[in-house]
């Protein structure tokens, strides 16, 4: 016990020692806190339309002003030919063209039938099927209101009509922070917690200091644990800003019980940071400790569900993702926090990442070899 | 020049002797790309829901059917009383979950109308969205079967062509990006590190005292870099090709030369880290977090930048990614030529000369 003391004193001293890290390991998770969740926003909106008229109609005004007036769309041309408006796609300033045809409001009501030419820059596949879908509907509900305009009142409702009403339970303003937020604090702990302990050891090797400690009577998981535990602490505090920032500028308060929430995050930090020890233990230079922690993390983070849904990946990369503690902690933040998820409903994913936990600590004390 | 090349070998020397640091260099393009390609998905497809049905009726369970017939939902089997509607969403185990009234037949035939209810888990608010307008989707065209096939008149139609990406793949968007992301990793991080360590080590003073110029120091110590960087964006072309089918339909010869460019600015981007850095984990740290993070971020590949507030999109203007995302793009996927990019290509001309005059500036030849 006594030993750990002195390792820790030892291990504390070196962090507050070195001022420009500390200055990076506190302030960069909250200026990425304050910017991510602001730039992380997927709702769709501002979509660029070009719209070639033809028609010149009553209706086919009508019908352009309709799509304006929704929001979702921003007229960036009016143009007379679709060759025009194809340039703007070309040039990016356009991501949708809506092409009405001439004789549109003629044919409509003379043959009962016409046709729009919608033409979408899908380089970018999510905004292209949404905003196709955001136009038919807008399409659809002005071709509703022209039917309701033409035919007599009470001939249409006599169809049988299931009317639809849909709630948005958790986050009733479908406020796109709210989801993000929780996410991107996951990351940030792990990111700290992975990068500090991967290049912690391999730093003392590289600078050959790891000698003097191999030399000594220190054992081996005193050595791992004196490492372990001020970056465990680090890990809390900058999860405790991060909480801080969410509460403050987000104004998100964990819905569940805040210390099931550190209970888990504790036992997660002792999971990545048994991945940076491990990974520190295999290394030779500090160069290499990085681009290894980077390699994985990358692939953690991105199979980790904060920005796709893992439930529509393929089968061998659900597969995956159950050996990647990452989705489990995003995962878990989110239902404590957005959704109020108890204790008996994160059991499952508290046993895995405490199972994390122990292989990746007693592989890493079992990989350090006190001989060279 | 003889010098010249005994030290761009000693840098190759370094570079190659580390032989996990060079697998992770060329693993990573291919990991990324395989990550990017076949598991990433924006679709929303496979989503558990349940089903909470008062009515049991004929109608409902048709329309319950045609639900579990849809690629996009998976019905749970087990049946829930509402009360377990607000748990099973509690244990993430449902998305989201569908209420059938009492006498909901007997409403829709009598009455003309019944009603029904959609609770969606918002905590994702897409995917909410997504999925509630997939299920009304669903139900109107069970009533349009339910009303036979009569159409209704005035009917307006729409003809939609998705250009340059048809099937909608995420592909398009992310080759550019991963690229950008690779190029930046291996030039700025492995730069900025390389050169600090020298300083860390102390190796730097023997340099800088030996008669070679400390200017073609920093040189040759950026050329094998430049040389893996070109053979990783080699790699990703030839996977993207080969494996993710994305031909390259503008010329391949203007795309080496905007990459050779952008892996200059890359260079000089690593060369001034490394020249305000003292120790190696501060200039990990600066690439990673100051580069890196903010790559990702206002690239546009992917988080889309024009949906930012303002000031991060006057912000985003200065990461030189975004306008090597742009000319990837604009090359690869609409096979624009150079009148189509000059404009990027000048702004991405300029950030080098600003980033190679200001590190040129502070590059000290003594140390402290």
């Amino acid at each position: 016990m006594r030993t750990i003391k002195f390792l820790l004193q030892k291990e504390f001293r070196q962090i507050f020692r070195n001022k420009a890290m500390m200055a990076i390991i506190l302030a960069v998770p909250i200026v990425q806190l304050l910017i991510l969740p602001l730039a992380a926003n997927y709702e769709v909106k501002n979509i660029n339309i070009a719209v070639v008229d033809n028609d010149h109609s009553e209706y086919s005004q009508k019908l352009a002003s309709k799509i304006i007036a929704s929001g979702y769309f921003r007229l960036t041309g009016f143009n007379t030919s679709f060759k025009d408006a194809y340039k703007l796609i070309e040039e990016d300033k356009a991501d949708l063209i809506l092409e009405i045809p001439h004789g549109f409001e003629q044919n409509l009501i003379k043959e009962n039938e016409q046709k729009l030419f919608v033409a979408v820059n899908a380089i970018n596949g999510t905004k292209a099927n949404l905003g196709g879908v955001y136009l038919n509907t807008i399409i659809k509900n002005f071709n509703t209101d022209i039917r309701v305009q033409l035919m007599a009142p009470g001939k249409f409702t006599i169809r049988p009509t299931i009317e639809i009403t849909s709630s948005n339970w958790f986050n009733p303003l479908l406020n796109y922070h709210i989801f993000m937020v929780p996410g991107i604090l996951a990351i940030l702990v792990t990111l700290i917690g992975g990068y500090l302990s991967a290049l912690n050891i391999v730093k003392e090797k590289e600078i050959g200091t790891i000698e003097q400690i191999n030399v000594t009577p220190i054992k081996k998981y005193h050595f791992i644990l004196g490492k372990l535990i001020p970056f465990w602490i680090l890990g809390l505090i900058v999860f405790t800003l991060g909480l801080l920032v969410s509460w403050l500028v987000y104004g998100i308060v964990p819905i569940g019980s805040i210390y099931l929430l550190y209970g888990f995050v504790a036992i997660y930090l002792l999971a990545v940071l048994g991945l940076g020890l491990l990974i520190s233990t295999f290394c030779d230079t500090q160069q290499q400790a990085m681009f290894i922690a980077f390699f994985f993390l990358m692939i953690f983070i991105l199979m980790g569900g904060l920005f796709t849904p893992i439930d529509s990946m393929p089968g061998w990369a659900k597969v995956i993702t159950k050996f990647n503690p990452v989705s489990y902690l995003i995962d878990v933040m989110r239902m404590i926090i957005l959704k109020g998820s108890g204790l008996k409903d994160v059991q499952n994913h508290l046993y895995t990442i405490l199972a994390f936990a122990i292989i990746l600590n007693s592989w890493a004390v079992w990989n350090y070899k006190k001989t060279s | 020049m003889k010098q010249f090349i005994t030290f761009v070998r000693k840098e190759f020397a370094h570079v190659l002797r580390d032989r996990k640091t060079l697998l992770i260099l060329f693993g990573l393009p291919v990991v990324q790309i395989m990550i990017f390609g076949f598991a990433l998905t924006n679709e929303v497809k496979n989503s558990k829901i349940i089903i909470v049905d008062y009515a049991k009726d004929i109608t409902s369970q048709e329309i319950t059917v045609k639900i579990g017939a849809s690629k996009y939902f998976e019905i749970e089997k087990s049946v829930l009383t509402p009360e377990r509607i607000n748990s099973a969403f509690k244990e993430g185990k449902i998305k989201l979950a569908v209420v059938f009234p009492e006498n909901f037949s007997h409403d829709l035939f009598h009455q003309n109308k019944a009603s029904m209810q959609i609770i969606a888990d918002a905590s994702d608010p897409n995917i909410a969205n997504t999925l509630t307008n997939y299920l009304s989707a669903i139900i109107a065209d069970y009533q349009m079967q339910l009303n036979g096939s009569q159409l209704p008149p005035y009917r307006i139609t729409t003809e939609t062509r998705m250009l340059y990406n048809p099937q909608l793949k995420g592909v398009h968007n992310f080759v550019p990006g991963v690229m950008a992301l690779v190029l930046m990793l291996v030039c700025v991080m492995m730069t900025a590190i390389s050169i600090v360590k020298e300083k860390e080590t102390g190796t730097m003073e023997i340099l800088l005292v030996s008669p070679f110029k400390p200017i073609l120091v920093i040189i040759s110590k950026a050329v094998p870099y430049l040389v893996l960087s070109l053979v990783n964006v080699t790699s990703i072309l030839l996977l993207s090709v080969f494996v993710l089918d994305l031909p390259i339909n503008g010329s391949i010869l203007l795309l080496f030369g905007e990459s050779t460019l952008f892996i200059i600015t890359c260079l000089s981007l690593g060369l001034l880290i490394s020249v305000k850095t003292q120790s190696q984990q501060t200039a990990m740290l600066i690439s990673l977090m100051g580069m890196l993070l903010p790559t990702i971020l206002f690239s546009g590949f992917m988080f889309p930048v024009e949906n930012m507030p303002v000031p991060l999109q006057i912000i985003s203007n200065a990461i030189p990614a975004k306008w090597f995302y742009i000319i990837v793009k604009s090359i690869m996927i609409k096979g624009l030529g150079f009148s189509f990019i000059w404009k990027e290509t000048a702004i991405l001309f300029g950030i080098t000369i600003f980033l190679l005059v200001v590190s040129l500036k502070n590059f000290k030849i003594r140390l402290a």
